[in-house]
């Protein structure tokens, strides 16, 4: 009877022994929003390829074995942050976090996150890739004059359209079109709409379930068109003529005239379906980032449009009208930007900023040009011989806008999701939803920090 | 009032009671005050509100009963009203009439419809939510959605489900998803009526309904009141609908519990998140001492 419990005893004992080695290997953990065969799925090849093999590679010539493993998360940008702020508030979660440019003011603030030099000590103010990061992409990582992450590289907004479906509604100039106003768009719209009745040729996001994308690549992209930003001198624009025309405009494409399908921007998994509208041709012009050619449209992922490099083309976003832009612009775009953070409260910081650093070192970032072309943060990396970057970089990089870099900016792009849903919904008119941002957003940042346009041009 | 007689001395009960006791204090007491404490602060869980929070008084309850902006989409004036008609169309009209329906078409017959209707009410009440969630999306998709296909085949064209009706779904939704708990307490309060009552009105001549209106609904009056409060809390506080249709479109099926959770957990400010949470505290606490007025003097009465 004892002979049994004794001997799994010893079984036990032994699997013990034998697995205390593998635990005492430090172990260093990555997460990003990025799925094999999903979302991503770039990130994920370069990491278990590239980064993983050959980081524990160099840490184990050094003598300092370690293991690194990624957690694939497959939510949205919202839930991510969200389990960031709620991980990081307990002093728990990975050590390297992939993280989006403009989420930093907040976690910062909150003291969420510490600057680099903080965590990782003299070897990140010593490292020597900093010489080959501008300091406008260090910036898209920085709050209040500290490094929080480093920036893997930027990104620019544009008009994406189908050239088949633009030759099909005869549309002239299919193959080089490129519209000077926004009057321009709502005719090329609605002569599509005209040739193809059951189809929603524009879509612009809207709404509050496409989050951060119906700020930046929706309204920010209107609202740049008629001059102004949402935060211009200091003060949070609460009322004015820009914000007016942006919202009849999106009230002329999913109210008046049906040019957009409203639903797709309601509905909850919106973002995905008017990938698939696009795909299918349903919509035929499509305000998105660059990522949308690089990742979302690659041939073989779940939105591959067949045949893109002859059916795709894309457009400059023209402002309301000619030299009516930011800055007098002709045409407007904005740009984000993602990278790599560090855990502030990892057990390990001087290897996990072994680790970050070797991810953005020229091999890493060199071997990432080859799973996925992009606009790199380093100098030394060569935008790749690919047209649609270089083109698209040459042409937008110098128009292009930044978000502010401000802890109320994430609360304040909730309220123009929210702005932008009741017109979209036609739960409100534009002047409402415009009295109704305003009202929310001087509720957060203070009547002081507010500026009404509206009145002071009539004074 | 009669001497009572205890099975234990007092100290023994209260040893019994220490454990529970412990945990109710270190999770619904303590949270409590925690809660009401924060709802004082602006307290967030991003930015600086969370470095340093401080006291800002009465703002948070202010800011939620400000008059120009009370009955807005997305406030919480207007959420309160979305959550009155949820309850009152999924919990009082639907779950607990159409409980109360299943119990007395069923009372004292037997055979494979009753059942088959009992094992499928049964099944939609305890299948977890998740799931639940998925297959009415499934079902309630616009274009690809079963529903939508049923009723093409009969030529009665589509409904948007979720935009275009937004409110109606979530209470077919809730109706269908908890009518077996009502069906359940009143068939078991029907089987508690002596069969000779109604068996005597049968004599007299009484129709289905004179019997219900007359011998049934006062005897199981007890069982019906339990059942309202019940449903009432439960529909009130539940944040079921939040997966089929996160709130949305346009804040139209935003009840309490969503806009808690949007504003203290998607938008980071517990400060108010923890206002709207202790009102909805006061007005369970208000809802359970009707409950409790309402059991007493009827326990009075009986006895």
């Amino acid at each position: 009877m004892f002979a049994r419990p004794t001997r799994l005893l010893v079984a036990l004992g032994a699997l013990l022994v034998l697995a205390v080695p593998a635990f005492a290997q430090t172990t260093l953990t990555l997460t990003c929003r990025c799925v094999a065969g999903g979302v991503n799925d770039a990130e994920v090849q370069w990491i278990q390829k590239f980064v993983i093999p050959n980081f524990e590679q160099q840490m184990s010539t050094q003598g300092t074995p370690v293991k690194v493993t990624l957690n694939q998360f497959g939510g949205s940008d919202e839930a991510l942050k969200q389990q960031y702020a709620l991980d990081l508030s307990v002093h728990k979660g990975y050590d390297v976090m992939a993280f989006d440019g403009f989420w930093i003011p907040e976690f910062a603030s909150g003291g969420l996150l510490k600057p680099l030099e903080t965590v990782g000590g003299s070897a990140v103010t010593n490292w020597d890739g900093w010489s080959h990061i501008s300091q406008g992409i260090q910036d898209i990582m920085s709050y209040d004059g500290n490094r929080y992450g480093i920036a893997n590289g930027t990104d620019v907004r544009m008009i994406f359209y189908r050239k088949d479906i633009f030759q099909k509604a005869g549309i002239a100039n299919a193959d080089s079109w490129q519209p000077h106003s926004w009057q321009d768009i709502i005719d090329t719209a609605q002569k599509i709409k005209a040739a193809i009745p059951n189809s929603y040729p524009l879509q612009i996001d809207a709404g509050t379930n496409m989050g951060e994308a119906t700020t930046l690549q929706g309204y920010y992209m209107l609202i740049l068109g008629t001059g102004e930003r949402p935060f211009m001198n200091g003060k949070w624009v609460v009322k004015s003529q820009g914000i007016l025309d942006t919202l009849n405009f999106y009230k002329q494409i999913y109210n008046d005239y049906q040019l957009g399908d409203q639903r797709v921007q309601l509905v909850k998994d919106g973002r995905n379906q008017s990938f698939a509208n696009f795909r299918d041709g349903i919509t035929s012009m499509l305000v998105e980032s660059d990522w949308f050619y690089r990742s979302v449209t690659k041939p073989g992922s779940e939105f591959a449009v067949a045949n893109r490099d002859q059916v795709m083309g894309w457009a400059k976003m023209p402002a309301e009208k000619p030299g009516m832009g930011i800055r007098g612009q002709d045409f407007v775009t904005a740009s984000g930007g993602t990278g790599w953070v560090l855990n502030p409260n990892t057990a390990h910081p001087q290897l996990a900023w072994d680790l970050l650093a070797f991810m953005n070192g020229k091999p890493a970032r060199d071997a990432f040009e080859t799973y996925q072309p992009t606009i790199s943060a380093r100098d030394d990396v060569p935008v790749p011989n690919n047209d649609f970057l270089t083109t698209t970089a040459k042409t937008l990089l110098p128009l292009t806008v930044s978000r502010p870099n401000n802890d109320n900016y994430a609360k304040v792009s909730e309220q123009i999701q929210r702005m932008t849903e009741n017109v979209v919904s036609g739960q409100m008119t534009p002047q409402q939803a415009m009295d109704a941002y305003a009202a929310a957003v001087t509720q957060i940042v203070g009547a002081a920090n507010t500026a009404d346009l509206m009145t002071s041009s009539s004074n | 009032m009669p001497e009572r007689r205890t099975i234990l001395p007092l100290r023994t009960g209260l040893l019994f009671l220490a454990p529970a006791a412990v945990f109710i204090v270190a999770f619904i007491i303590l949270p409590f005050f925690w809660v009401a404490v924060v709802s004082f602060t602006n307290r967030s869980l991003t930015g600086p509100g969370a470095l340093h929070p401080h006291f800002i008084g009465l703002q948070n309850y202010a800011r939620l009963f400000q008059p120009g902006t009370f009955l807005q989409p997305g406030q919480f004036g207007s959420s309160l009203l979305i959550t009155g008609q949820f309850v009152l169309f999924s919990a009082l009209i639907g779950q607990a009439v159409l409980g109360l329906f299943l119990a007395w078409f069923f009372y004292r017959r037997e055979g494979w419809v009753k059942q088959t209707v009992q094992t499928l009410a049964i099944g939609a009440w305890i299948i977890p939510d998740v799931v639940v969630a998925f297959a009415w999306s499934a079902f309630l998709d616009y274009d690809r959605g079963t529903l939508n296909h049923i009723l093409q085949a009969f030529h009665l064209g589509k409904v948007d489900w979720l935009l275009g009706v937004p409110l109606l779904s979530i209470i077919l939704f809730n109706t269908w998803r908890g009518t077996a708990f009502s069906m359940l307490l009143f068939s078991s309060a029907l089987g508690s009526i002596p069969p000779s009552h109604l068996e005597t009105a049968e004599v007299n001549g009484a129709n289905a309904w004179q019997k219900l209106k007359d011998i049934v609904l006062p005897l199981i009056r007890t069982h019906i009141v339990t059942d309202l409060i019940l449903i009432t809390l439960w529909t009130f506080n539940t944040f079921t609908p939040f997966l089929l249709t996160g709130g949305g479109p346009a804040f139209k099926t935003e009840v309490v519990s969503i806009l808690t959770f949007r504003i203290a957990f998607k938008y980071f400010d517990f400060g108010s998140g923890s206002a709207i949470g202790m009102i909805m505290m006061l007005i369970n606490l208000a809802f359970a001492l009707v409950y409790l007025s309402l059991l007493r003097r009827q326990q009075g009465a009986s006895r």
